[in-house]
């Protein structure tokens, strides 16, 4: 149910990120979902890819400050209403979310990559709930 | 008009003479009261006995900055506590600030100094000063302030800072003279153009302006902008504050009332004195301080002195201004800096190290100063906030330490160039030469 964000410190320069996609672009290693934190000075990029150890090992060796963080990831119906019912389970035990970001796959899902306070919490609160949670498996693919 | 015409027009050999009575006093002064010069002088081989005038000043020991340091806070005051009247401070490179201690005649000798200095500028009791610079330890307000008052000059102690109550002042009041760093002279001046305030109201006819370096692009600058005369003080803290040398209406270089504090330039690396003309070090013994004389002062400054006589009359010497130190401090917004404190701040926090480079540069004449800081990779966190706690951290510990706020960019690791030997710390844009 834990699924491995790779979180990537950014300077703000010109051409530093095209640095980034190149290394995992020649390492055949896939991003299937990213967002990036923006203050005036640095960003912080955090992603989801295909084999995230590896990934975060060759960013290293290239210089770039990595941190796997622990997410989760849940999936939605991609209708009106699906991420206002999910948000209210959450908000209604109590969990805080430090940050998120979604992307749709496919027509009918949407996957949103939560990062909360509390990562044993928001797992059991959303399972109670019957929430269709991404598995580290299925990232290949999404 | 010259303030004091017996010392500041004095013959060159009587003025020698004075030096040599007053240097031959206060070795003997500082041998039986300082421990820490009877050691120094004992090590050098010298007996109070053997410095007869001021020819001999030359095989004195110096004293440095360092020295100040590890006599921290006290312990080259000539006089007990009781006959010390006020204190000074200025910011020292490893948080512990350099301290000065005045006796109520080192008070005296100060306000004669910058009464001098003032009437340099044209001041008398006819005019309204508005002391701008800030009071506190720092020197630049309370010196001024007493200068003016002996002067006769009615004072208007505004300190620092609070720009729309300057102006207001400077309208309503009718302030003659403006008294504070060159970089905010410059700054009341664009704000008084910002304000739209109508430059005929404005009664300013001189200021006087020192305690950080300023080029001459700058003071014509100011002078135009705020209709008035700029000149230039010089002073440090560590032999009186503002005041020690002055420019007259001639403008060509700063006198140095050597009657007080003596002059010498040297060769940083060799510590030989070099002849007048020749650029080196400046050397200050302050022979008349009582609270805290010290014994050729190496104050780091790099400039050339000129002796010969003056059209304005006064014989002292002229300094001319300072074309940079023979260390690594810096002068922002009047504040002395020195890159160690940096490192000192950043090996104190456990969540960093010390891989820093300052960036300063001058925005609207304002001074401004990055510390690029490499972020550590096991303090790297995903979540903006925690970043920009560790940065606002940093920034608060840059700001007590120093003095003066920095703003703090957090830069990858490994992007700070690294160098063989001494690293690069420092990126001055300024220019001022």
């Amino acid at each position: 149910m834990i699924i491995k964000q790779l979180s990537v410190f950014l300077e703000n320069k010109t051409g530093r990120l095209t640095e980034l996609t190149g290394i995992l672009a020649d390492n055949d290693i896939n991003i299937s979902a990213f967002s990036i934190a923006d203050t005036a000075d640095y960003g912080i990029l955090r992603m989801i890819v295909g084999r995230p150890e590896l990934a975060a090992q060759v960013l290293k060796d290239s210089g770039f400050t990595v941190k796997i963080t622990d997410v989760v990831g849940m999936i939605i119906p991609n209708t009106p209403g699906g991420l206002h019912k999910a948000l209210q389970i959450i908000s209604d035990n109590s969990v805080a979310i430090e940050y998120m970001y979604a992307f749709a796959s496919g027509e009918c899902k949407a996957t949103v990559v939560i990062r909360a306070d509390s990562l044993h919490k928001i797992i059991d609160v959303l399972q109670e709930h019957k929430m269709e949670l991404l598995k580290e498996g299925d990232v290949i693919q999404v | 008009m010259i303030w004091n015409e017996h010392y500041e027009c004095m013959e060159r050999e009587e003025l020698q003479k004075l030096q040599g009575q007053r240097v031959k006093e206060m070795v003997k002064r500082v041998y039986d009261t300082v421990p820490f010069y009877r050691n120094k002088l004992k090590e050098a081989g010298i007996e109070p006995g053997d410095i007869k005038g001021i020819e001999e000043l030359k095989k004195l020991p110096f004293t440095t900055k360092q020295d100040l340091r590890d006599n921290y806070p006290f312990g080259l005051f000539a006089v007990p506590q009781p006959e010390i009247v006020r204190f000074h401070a200025s910011s020292g490179t490893t948080g512990k600030p350099t301290v000065v201690g005045y006796t109520h005649n080192d008070i005296q000798m100060w306000s004669e100094v910058v009464a001098r200095s003032l009437t340099m500028a044209g001041v008398t009791k006819t005019d309204i000063i508005q002391v701008a610079y800030g009071y506190g330890l720092f020197t630049g307000g309370l010196g001024l302030h007493y200068g003016a008052e002996k002067v006769g000059a009615s004072v208007v102690p505004i300190s620092g800072g609070n720009t729309k109550k300057q102006l207001q002042l400077i309208e309503d009041f009718g302030s003659t003279v403006l008294a504070c760093t060159p970089s905010y002279a410059a700054f009341i001046g664009e704000s008084l153009v910002e304000e739209k305030i109508d430059p005929r109201k404005i009664k300013l006819k001189a200021g006087v302006f020192g305690a950080e370096p300023w080029t001459q692009e700058m003071r014509a600058q100011i002078e135009q902008v705020l209709g008035i005369k700029a000149y230039d003080i010089y002073g440090l803290t560590e032999i009186i504050g503002p005041g020690v040398s002055m420019e007259c209406q001639f403008q060509r270089g700063m006198h140095i009332f050597e009657d007080h504090f003596i002059p010498e330039i040297i060769n940083p690396d060799t510590g030989e004195v070099l002849p007048y003309g020749e650029l080196g070090e400046l050397v200050f013994t302050p022979a008349t301080k009582e609270a805290m004389p010290l014994i050729r002062y190496r104050t780091r400054d790099l400039t050339r002195l000129h002796a010969e006589q003056c059209e304005c009359g006064r014989t002292l010497v002229r300094m001319e201004k300072c074309v940079g130190r023979s260390d690594d401090m810096l002068i922002i917004r009047g504040v002395n800096v020195f890159p160690s404190q940096v490192e000192s701040v950043l090996l104190e926090m456990s969540e960093t190290k010390p891989h820093y480079l300052i960036v300063v540069d001058r925005e609207n004449n304002l001074d401004t100063m990055e510390i690029q800081v490499e972020i550590e990779e096991e303090f790297f966190s995903d979540e903006v906030k925690e970043l920009e706690g560790l940065r606002h951290r940093i920034k608060a510990n840059i700001s007590s330490t120093l003095g003066i706020s920095a703003s703090i960019r957090l830069v990858e690791p490994g992007t700070i160039e690294r160098s063989m030997g001494k690293a690069k710390r420092v990126i001055d844009k300024r220019n001022l030469q």
